[in-house]
């Protein structure tokens, strides 16, 4: 009794401990975040006062949505919010098409050569994507597109780049060796007698895969839009590179111009971080749970 | 059509999207990138384009030794000192530039010295900035990828356990990952700054005062221990995520099993634990690797690279050179040195981490 008594507030002080380390730590990786957030109320000259004590993570003082209203001038906000959501959204969709199909196509199916291309996207997974961002570069400002505005203005019907359009931003970045290893991986495990008797019915491969395959993949459809989504929303060097005109720019780029003009607004910059963060937060916060899975997912297996 | 041409012409249909995107903006840009290091090629260029050999490698990688004697006073016959009482050495300039003596020095820039006391050992490269640049992503992954890897299990390890609420934690510990990294560098910007960062305030405060602050950023000697320590913060909750998943793979009977035969916690992590995250370790050390060697995002905003060229990386180098100095050809022969050393890297990690049995 005595004994058993004497574990028991042993246990509850090593849990308070726990807990007060688990705590602690949270600290460090959230208080940049709240600093954020916090400073993006804040008058400039206050805030750069704060961050000599811990009143840099405190609302107080002269709290307004001033700095928001600037960077809402200063920025076109809403335009490079609409551009980065068509990208990334396009991308995950178009991603989720391309890489299913190929998986299926790689896992289910029977033909010639299927191995040979299975071998050759696995091995591209050690190709880093800045390895060729450079070539990929020339490539694109020399690709031909077919541009009807220029048709009916110029009367010129080839444009010969790329460069400053919302696919140079979206179809390189479609097709991923590793979404499709994933879906390769997923389908494998379904049982194949499912395909031979939807066979014997009489589907097609196309119906197999249309009604019988992508309905019994939400897991794995989720985890590769997770893991396509978070790069794109992000996406910074490649837009530097090929999208000068403003109206095309994404959000990150968009950062680039509160340290252009001389002097810097740091409580404007707040303010714009936290806009474009807050809806990625919100939407992992939401859904942390499959986020979490995915990234596991994409571990253990791999 | 019979079955199996059907399922033959399906095969091809269905993986053909993938395999023309996968080949146009991946497979040929990768192996332009070899063609284009052997030639002149520029993003924008009157003149044709040209073969060049390996001009490009020789400028990237060309490095000799120079040892030098300090200067003498030819009256005295002592070593004339400066005001720190150093001795001083001859200008590299006067070996560089013009001096038949030394043909194969023509050009060649400073990387680094050593002075042994009797003489300076001097290594000099072609493109001194290029070595610095490689110098600075080899020892990036050299501290990322133990300390990354260690502190990520260790949070796993942590959050493992059975406490109530616990996911809240393993969700503030991954938050910035989904974060984009460039906002979180302009944030470590704050933290680091030399007037009145966070970091030097909080240090202040925790030691009462008792810490000058310093330049964290601005300081060639702490520049690129800063954004180690900002890119660990930033990566260990994704890798935490990878070695929870694998801890969770491992049966709890083991455990059991394990503490019926009296093995305590340390030799259950080391005989239970351990070799049950075996795959999740090299999936864990083959990814840390690959980032850390690609690190660019966090210099290229938080330091442009500097100071004194202590925070650029290979990456770094080939953005500058290929996109900001429009020289494609100079940029894709870093890309195919940098696609090589990763090459070398994950195969001899392959070799290592191989199934003994």
């Amino acid at each position: 009794m005595f004994a058993e008594n004497r574990l028991g507030r042993f246990n509850g002080l090593r849990i308070f401990l726990t807990y007060g380390f688990l705590c602690v730590l949270g600290l460090i990786f959230l208080f940049p975040i709240v600093f954020m957030i916090v400073s993006s109320f804040k008058p400039d000259l206050q805030l750069l006062r704060d961050t000599n004590s811990l009143l840099a993570f405190v609302p107080y003082g002269d709290l307004s949505l001033n700095n928001y209203r600037e960077a809402f001038i200063r920025v076109p906000v809403l335009r490079f919010i609409f551009n980065s959501l068509i990208v990334t959204a396009v991308t995950v969709l178009f991603s989720l098409i391309v890489n299913s199909m190929a998986g299926f196509a790689l896992s289910v199916l029977r033909w010639k050569g299927r191995s040979l291309i299975l071998g050759v996207i696995i091995a591209t997974f050690i190709v880093p994507f800045e390895t060729v961002a450079i070539p990929l570069l020339l490539v694109v400002s020399k690709l031909p597109m077919l541009d009807f505005m220029a048709f009916t203005e110029g009367g010129e019907l080839i444009r010969w780049s790329w460069m400053n359009t919302y696919h140079v931003q979206i179809i390189p970045f479609i097709a991923s060796a590793f979404s499709i290893f994933l879906f390769v991986q997923f389908f494998s495990a379904l049982p194949r007698d499912l395909f031979e008797a939807a066979r014997i019915d009489g589907a097609s491969w196309w119906q197999i895969y249309r009604n019988v395959v992508v309905p019994l993949s939400g897991p794995v459809f989720a985890t590769v839009a997770i893991l396509n989504f978070l790069p794109m929303w992000n996406q910074y060097l490649w837009p530097i590179m090929v999208v000068q005109s403003e109206e095309l720019r994404p959000i990150m780029v968009g950062v680039a111009y509160f340290f252009q003009l001389g002097d810097v607004a740091w409580g404007e910059i707040m303010a714009y971080l936290t806009i474009i963060t807050l809806p990625v937060l919100a939407f992992f916060l939401s859904l942390q749970r499959a986020f979490i899975e995915s990234i596991a997912s994409s571990g253990v297996k791999g | 059509m019979n079955s199996r041409r059907q399922e033959q012409f399906m095969g091809w249909l269905m993986a053909s999207p993938a395999i023309l995107l996968l080949l146009a903006f991946l497979i040929i840009p990768f192996f332009m990138a070899f063609g284009f290091s052997f030639t002149n090629q520029r993003l924008i260029s009157p003149n044709p384009t040209e073969f060049v050999g390996l001009r490009n490698f020789n400028r990237l990688l060309t490095i000799r030794t120079l040892s030098i004697d300090p200067i003498v006073d030819e009256e005295t016959g002592e070593f004339v000192l400066d005001e720190d009482g150093n001795q001083t050495y001859p200008r590299l300039r006067n070996f560089t530039r013009n001096n038949p003596d030394y043909p194969e020095l023509e050009g060649l820039q400073e990387w680094f010295r050593w002075e042994t006391g009797d003489n300076a050992l001097v290594f000099l490269a072609r493109d001194a900035v290029f070595m610095k640049a490689l110098r600075n992503t080899i020892v990036f992954a050299l501290v990322v990828v133990p300390l990354q890897g260690s502190l990520a299990l260790l949070l796993a390890l942590l959050v493992n356990q059975k406490l109530q609420g616990i996911n809240i934690f393993r969700t503030i510990y991954f938050m910035p990952v989904v974060v984009s990294m460039v906002i979180l560098s302009i944030l470590w910007r704050f933290i680091y700054d030399g007037n009145d960062g966070l970091l030097n305030s909080l240090i202040s405060f925790i030691t009462f005062g008792g810490f000058e602050g310093r330049d964290w950023l601005g300081n060639p000697n702490t520049s690129l221990g800063s954004i180690i320590g900002m890119s660990v913060w930033q990566g260990v909750g994704f890798h935490m995520v990878i070695w929870l998943a694998g801890l969770q793979t491992i049966p709890f009977v083991l455990y059991e099993a394990a503490s019926v035969s009296g093995a305590n916690r340390w030799q259950q992590f080391r005989y239970v634990t351990w070799p049950g995250l075996r795959p999740t370790f090299i999936f864990v050390l083959i990814t840390i690797t690959m980032q850390a060697f690609a690190l660019f995002i966090q210099p290229d905003i938080m330091t442009r690279g500097g100071p004194l060229d202590s925070t650029t990386t290979v990456i770094h180098q080939a953005v500058q050179r290929g996109f900001g100095k429009q020289d494609i050809a100079y940029g894709s022969a870093i890309s195919v040195f940098f696609f090589i050393m990763v090459l070398i890297v994950a195969l001899i990690q392959r070799y290592l981490t191989r199934d003994e049995d």
